[in-house]
């Protein structure tokens, strides 16, 4: 592999695993406050759709993100209002919203649109650009800075570069605030946080705010950014692997970009390097390539390589003693 | 008493959040700009209007009993098995592998064989994320997910590799041998001259799934095996002083569950297609969780909601030629309001009845 494709194959691994990585974030501050969401499939898919009808309706990716975010809130919301204020059961919440966002999306998509569940295809202003930073084109002929820069720094859309720096705003309010504390504390022992006159309820609800926006982010970029249009069962999985990626990063913000990250290179590889030779021994089939974060995430769960410590109260409701 | 009556919780509750689920449903038909009255009517027509239509309904209703079944193992054990869907998908491997490798002369023959592969290949693939909850402690349902993809990713490899058929382009088996067919309702009910629909699916799979019905029944409420997986999913602490091990029971509740779900394949790989296709599971892993769930993880229960589903799925099928303006995924709208009413939001309901209730009694008293 010479550089050029080496910086190719990264620039794709960067594009891929933003969406890995706003989820990721998402059910890092669900799971946090102690709510399990196996929905960020769903919430991803509803944005997705409702994102690329806007932007198509409007002309306007940023109002498509906006109008994305608010259908992703409100399936948090009701994921919200389930499991934590009627004591649900988390999963099958999820599960539901799941199966409602596939639902939804085509049977709106296919009544306003008539196209099978897809949205027109975006152009101009209603999907987001590439966007070319400052001397990317005068540096391109710079050995090895200059590709880096001009390719794989330069030439994103806007969604990639606030992928990253959400990243450190995420990890500070997680632990370096009061709120971020509270959170923790919320999802590791609530009683606690109960006894201190902090309302559990209301730090959940608070923890499924930032899971709805960020979630909206995610399935907006699929939709606007990534592709042009919205297809059906456009988020293909990738909620489930952004849930493996929080396991592999062990809920911490800065390795959920790690893990975002290596999944999205693992996608990337399979997308552009379909069969690999092993110095003409082995081929690795495409489908290995493809299920790999899946059997990584089952090793680490099973703990025989590091140990995954989820917060301590994950998925139980909290009801208050009397 | 402070309690509400048995029929309010097992038959009231349900009806109403159904009913809950059909409004907010009727609501979003009503947003599209169709009439949600006549989407019922199409859709029940479309069910139950033919015994085309009966046989249809019938045979995903055989899919949703085995998954339904299988999550409500799982689930009396307090095993949350979302892997219904990968499960299933193994199962059909094995099927697949028992009816290719020999030439089976007749079908009596091939079914007890092919029901061994279905449910040792799904009980298999339930068997690593049982192993690592028993002893490992790594939480079921994130591992059931997982093995679902890798699931997929593998049927996807095998399809395109040494199972496929030479010579085509398609991902799916050769077809198995006349020997391996399994009779349909056609032909099982004409020698009782009743005239049954030729081109309908259903099989004798669904005898098969009413029977699994009767066994988990027998098994759960009847037998020692089944009152220690009860105790467990009640009390994981008071089985251990029991005595009961609890790797012993969370591996044999999720073979059994795993085993279930293969059984699908009977039905659809083994009766329907007759032979390996891609994806033929069709979110119907998935949809047991639903079914067992409405039915309160009781065989009857389920054998019901597996029904009402069915109705639904193929209702949905027919929506398609009589109301074009509906997509054919309103089902799936459907079915994920009736998850979300009878299932996270249960308590939304049931919280007031209660109340409504205990005030009664006390009034009465």
């Amino acid at each position: 592999m010479d550089f050029l494709q080496l910086i190719l194959t990264l620039d794709s691994t960067v594009r891929l695993s933003v969406v890995l990585l706003f989820a990721c974030l998402a059910g890092l501050f669900s799971e946090k406050s102690g709510v399990v969401d196996i929905g960020l499939e769903g919430k991803m898919l509803i944005s997705a759709f409702v994102a690329a009808a806007v932007a198509y309706e409007t002309g306007s990716a940023w109002i498509g993100v906006l109008a994305g975010c608010a259908a992703s809130l409100i399936f948090a919301m009701i994921h919200g209002v389930a499991s934590i204020i009627y004591r649900g059961d988390q999963i099958i919440s999820g599960v539901a919203l799941n199966f409602l966002a596939s639902g939804l999306t085509i049977v709106l998509g296919h009544a306003i649109y008539k196209k099978g569940g897809q949205t027109p295809t975006l152009t101009g202003n209603a999907r987001f650009t590439e966007i070319t930073l400052p001397f990317a084109d005068a540096v391109r002929d710079v050995p090895v800075l200059g590709p880096i820069y001009s390719e794989l720094i330069s030439g994103q859309t806007a969604l990639v570069y606030l992928a990253f720096a959400v990243v450190p705003a995420v990890w500070f309010l997680l632990y370096r605030t009061r709120f971020g504390l509270r959170l923790r504390a919320v999802g590791e022992n609530p009683s606690s946080v109960d006894t201190a006159g902090i309302s559990v309820v209301g730090m959940r609800f608070k923890a499924l705010f930032f899971t709805g926006i960020l979630c909206g982010i995610a399935g907006a970029y699929l939709s606007t950014a990534q592709a042009a249009f919205f297809g059906r069962e456009m988020s293909a999985g990738r909620g489930y692997i952004a849930l493996a990626a929080l396991i592999f990063a062990n809920w911490r913000p800065l390795q959920a970009m790690g893990a975002s990250l290596l999944f999205g290179l693992l996608e990337a590889i399979s997308n552009l390097y379909p069969k690999i030779d092993v110095f003409g021994v082995v081929t690795i089939p495409v489908q290995f390539t493809q299920a790999l974060p899946y059997i990584l995430t089952v090793v680490i769960l099973a703990g025989f390589i590091g140990k995954a410590s989820p917060p301590r109260s994950v998925g139980v409701p909290y009801v208050k003693e009397n | 008493m402070d309690k509400m009556p048995r029929w309010a919780d097992v038959a009231l509750i349900p009806l109403i959040n159904i009913l809950l689920a059909f409004i907010l449903a009727g609501l979003v038909v009503l947003a599209i700009g169709q009439n949600p009255f006549d989407m019922v009517y199409f859709m029940i027509k479309g069910a139950l209007g033919s015994t085309r239509g009966i046989g249809y309904t019938l045979y995903y209703t055989t899919n949703f009993i085995f998954t339904g079944l299988a999550f409500s193992v799982a689930m009396h054990a307090k095993l949350f098995n979302i892997g219904g869907e990968g499960q299933a998908a193994v199962g059909g491997i094995g099927t697949a592998l028992v009816l290719l490798a020999v030439p089976w002369p007749h079908w009596t023959l091939a079914l007890p064989f092919a029901v061994i592969g279905a449910a040792v290949f799904g009980a298999g693939w339930a068997a690593i994320p049982a192993y690592l909850q028993a002893k490992r402690g790594s939480h079921i349902v994130i591992t059931t997910i997982m093995f679902n993809f890798i699931a997929g990713a593998l049927s996807i490899y095998l399809l395109n590799g040494v199972l496929k058929k030479p010579d085509q382009q398609a991902a799916e088996t050769r077809q198995f041998g006349d020997g391996a067919h399994l009779p349909t309702f056609n032909e099982m009910l004409s020698p009782f001259g009743i005239e049954f629909s030729k081109s309908a699916p259903v099989n004798f799979s669904f005898v098969l799934a009413i029977a699994a019905a009767v066994l988990v029944w027998l098994l759960i409420w009847r037998t020692r095996l089944g009152y220690d997986i009860r105790a467990f999913g009640n009390s994981e602490s008071a089985t251990a002083y029991a005595g009961i091990s609890s790797v012993r029971v969370t591996i044999i509740a999720m073979l059994i569950s795993g085993g279930l779900s293969g059984l699908l394949a009977i039905n659809v790989v083994m009766g329907e297609a007759e032979r390996l296709i891609l994806n033929f599971v069709e979110g119907a892993g998935f949809m047991g969780i639903a079914v067992a769930l409405m039915g309160r993880n009781h065989p009857f229960g389920i054998v019901l909601a597996a029904f009402l589903f069915g109705m639904l799925n193929q209702g949905g099928f027919e929506l398609l030629w009589e109301m074009p303006g509906i997509s054919r995924e309103m089902v799936l709208v459907i079915q994920a309001l009736i998850i979300i009413f009878t299932g996270a939001l249960v308590n939304m309901t049931r919280d007031p009845l209660e109340r409504f209730f205990i005030r009664m009694n006390k009034r009465a008293g």
